[in-house]
């Protein structure tokens, strides 16, 4: 066995835990704390009851983000009877941000209609899970994403809880994720509603502020408790969304998810996130500890060597 | 080869030939052997063929994917981001390669020396392991290009992933370290090996923490889809911890299974130290993983048991749960066990095989199969697949090439 010194020991201990300890000593300090929100932030508030499935919002949304056209006009109503995959109704792709599904309710006059885009999470898990922090949370309620710095590892599809980003996976040179921005660059930037939300003949969709939003929303199911189930989607699911929804169905009746719970998705991760800086301050110290103790007997033994 | 050496043909062993002129590197990288017999021997051996016969159809398809984008070769599926490049490529390569910091822990921190003939094998098993998860992850990320942009172009620092990049990125450097001797020996640059041998400490312990964190990273990604994995396979308090500890056994398992296929097929290749040991630290690798499958055994129920998921394993799903824990975990447990107390290696051997297939389903099940388990079930496309088994075919053509040169198998006659 080679001999170790004291000193050169030392010298690659400390060089290890230095080279770990730069590494990672900052790295989950943003982790801490929850977020529940911009104050001022704006939303838009969904009265599913309302929507008469024109599509109006999709065509609006189409040409807002200037996307490819669709492969069904916006006035063909056959779209609602495709299925995707397992039989489920359609969903938001690289070409369309927001569709529009149809729900046949048992009991109900009409068909339900529910308008499908990304919620603008308060907390939102494609943020918290991005690596190079391609999403952002503007101060107006958008969560947008930066297609310039994605790496294309598609863990915030993994991570949004409501499978909304799309990736364009056809793109062999730039893929990236095509999801809801808000119309952030032309609209809400400048306090203007989305276009979906002003393009709507029935005026489905209410845009303000999303306090605002939530009193409204309670003001409706309490003057009219009859209409509507007593349940604001969206209030306080996963640390709430800034779109958020009435219904006269019970919401997990018309594919929502009702299980998702009100922690931010981050949350589910702190667990792991805690015991990052234990194990990089605890470790080092631990096993080389350990190395002394079983090479005691050897150490003793070169102690009596030299004596 | 084997029977090359049967028929008396000597490998190389030292930078001197039996006549004492030096071996030139060409001739060290073909194994000693004229280029025409090192032809000869590569096109006699079946497994070569069935090798070209794999890149015969996977490299045009891995090409393809370049050409033609992802949505040429998966499903191009929203709703399963990530398929079997990660799902296998990652998944189940990284933990079947911690063999490389139990090793390094065993031998250089725990001073068990009586490991040391097969610490290489271990180390080289982990840096190859890691090696090809990254290439894996590279045929997967959209924009493989930008590999460094979470380390200096745009950094995520409170993301999971952030971590996994760093860690993996840092441990690869770290390994590559480790196996420096066994290059440095190869190549006769003595200085290297010394340096390696002085900072050797420090790596291992850095080896230990990153791969607590990363090992535990990988579980960790998970948790962000709590409503998404099953419940079985789902734990926000555990997960992290359960994937650490599988890759302990899981490590240890592949390196008795490489082991045990060197002893089979590249037996020519192994010294007399090598394999007259073998047998004894197959059964102490096997006792290792004992112990880190009954702690897993352990947190998988109280797993199950703190977020109440009893009622699962009534259904479906708890039946498909159960088959993966006892035929991966509880059997290879229980064959370990057996093996150790009669000191039966080749027992021994079959539990490691058990016990790689229950990590890997364990993995697959978390990543895939039960992944979405409330929507539908994603079977991959076949180009997919034919990927994934190209560039796992070129993990084995890279493991058994350093193999057959560099002193892993064999230890190395400094030359007097």
């Amino acid at each position: 066995m080679k001999k170790l010194h004291r000193r050169s020991f030392l010298k690659g201990g400390l060089a290890g835990g230095a080279a770990i300890a730069a590494v990672g000593t900052s790295k989950h300090a943003e982790a801490a704390g929850s977020f529940g929100g911009y104050p001022d932030s704006m939303g838009v508030l969904v009265d599913l009851t309302k929507c008469v499935g024109c599509r109006t919002c999709e065509a609006a949304c189409n040409k807002e983000q200037g996307l490819p056209a669709p492969d069904k006009s916006f006035d063909d109503p056959s779209v609602f009877e495709e299925k995707r995959e397992g039989g489920l109704p359609r969903r938001t792709t690289e070409k369309a941000y927001t569709v529009v599904q149809k729900y046949d309710v048992p009991g109900r006059e009409h068909p339900l209609f529910r308008k499908v885009q990304c919620n603008h999470c308060n907390e939102p898990a494609c943020l918290t899970s991005c690596f190079v922090n391609a999403y952002k949370k503007t101060p107006e309620g958008a969560v947008m994403y930066d297609p310039t710095v994605c790496v294309g590892c598609r863990t915030c599809m993994i991570a949004c809880p409501f499978y909304i980003p799309a990736y364009s996976y056809s793109s062999a040179i730039n893929p990236v994720v095509k999801k809801c921005i808000m119309c952030y660059d032309t609209r809400l930037k400048f306090g203007k509603p989305p276009a979906c939300v002003e393009a709507c003949p029935q005026e489905v969709m209410t845009f303000g502020k999303r306090k605002d939003l939530l009193k409204l929303a309670h003001q409706r199911i309490s003057e009219k408790p009859e209409a509507y189930v007593d349940h604001v989607y969206g209030e306080n699911e996963v640390g709430g969304t800034a779109w958020m929804y009435l219904s006269d169905v019970p919401f997990d009746k018309i594919g929502y998810d009702t299980h998702l719970g009100d922690q931010p998705i981050i949350s589910y991760v702190k667990e792991f996130l805690a015991i990052v800086p234990m194990v990089l301050t605890i470790w080092p110290a631990l096993f080389t500890g350990f190395h002394l103790l079983s090479n005691r007997k050897d150490a003793l033994k070169n102690e009596d060597n030299k004596s | 080869m084997n029977s090359l050496k049967s028929q008396g043909f000597a490998p190389v062993v030292s930078h001197r030939k039996k006549d004492g002129s030096e071996w030139t590197v060409k001739e060290k990288l073909m194994l000693g052997l004229s280029p025409k017999e090192y032809m000869a021997v590569q096109l006699r051996n079946p497994f070569n063929w069935v090798l070209w016969a794999i890149y015969a159809v996977g490299l045009p398809i891995l090409v393809g994917r370049f050409i033609f984008g992802l949505g040429w070769v998966t499903h191009s599926s929203y709703d399963y981001p990530w398929g079997l490049f990660l799902g296998w490529g990652l998944f189940v390569m990284v933990p079947l390669s911690a063999s490389g910091f139990m090793m390094g822990t065993t031998v250089e921190l725990f001073g068990r020396k009586d490991f040391k003939s097969i610490e290489r094998l271990g180390l080289l098993n982990g840096l190859l392991g890691y090696l090809f998860a990254v290439m894996f992850l590279q045929v997967d990320l959209g924009q493989p290009w930008r590999l460094i942009y979470p380390m200096f172009v745009s950094l995520g620092p409170a993301a999971v992933l952030f971590l996994v990049a760093w860690h993996v990125a840092t441990y690869l450097s770290c390994q590559v370290a480790e196996l420096v001797p066994a290059f440095a020996e190869w190549m006769d640059f003595p200085k290297a090996k010394q340096f390696i041998k002085k900072i050797v400490l420090g790596l291992t312990v850095a080896g230990i923490i990153l791969s607590t964190l990363h090992q535990g990273a990988l579980g960790a990604l998970f948790t962000y889809a709590p409503g998404k994995v099953h419940p079985l396979w789902y734990s926000s308090s555990f997960q992290w911890f359960q994937f650490f500890v599988s890759a302990v056994f899981a490590g240890l398992s592949m390196l008795i299974v490489v082991s045990t296929l060197t002893k089979w097929f590249m037996r020519w290749r192994c010294d007399e130290t090598y394999l007259n040991n073998l047998s004894k630290l197959t059964l102490g690798l096997a006792k290792g993983a004992s112990l880190a499958l009954i702690t897993y055994l352990v947190i998988k129920i109280i797993g199950i048991a703190h977020d109440n998921d009893w009622q699962y394993l009534a259904s479906g799903w708890g039946a498909w749960f159960m088959f993966e824990m006892v035929v991966g975990v509880i059997l290879p447990l229980i064959i370990y066990t057996m093996a150790v107390r009669n000191s039966n290696a080749s027992l021994a051997r079959f539990g490691a095989f058990l016990a790689v297939f229950g990590l890997a389903l364990n993995r697959l099940n978390t990543a895939l199969i039960t992944f979405n388990w409330q929507l539908y079930q994603e079977i991959p496309h076949w180009r997919e697949v034919v990927i994934v088994v190209t560039v796992y075919a070129t993990y084995i053509v890279v493991y058994r090439a350093v193999l057959a040169r560099m002193p892993i198998l064999y230890t190395w006659k400094e030359n007097k």
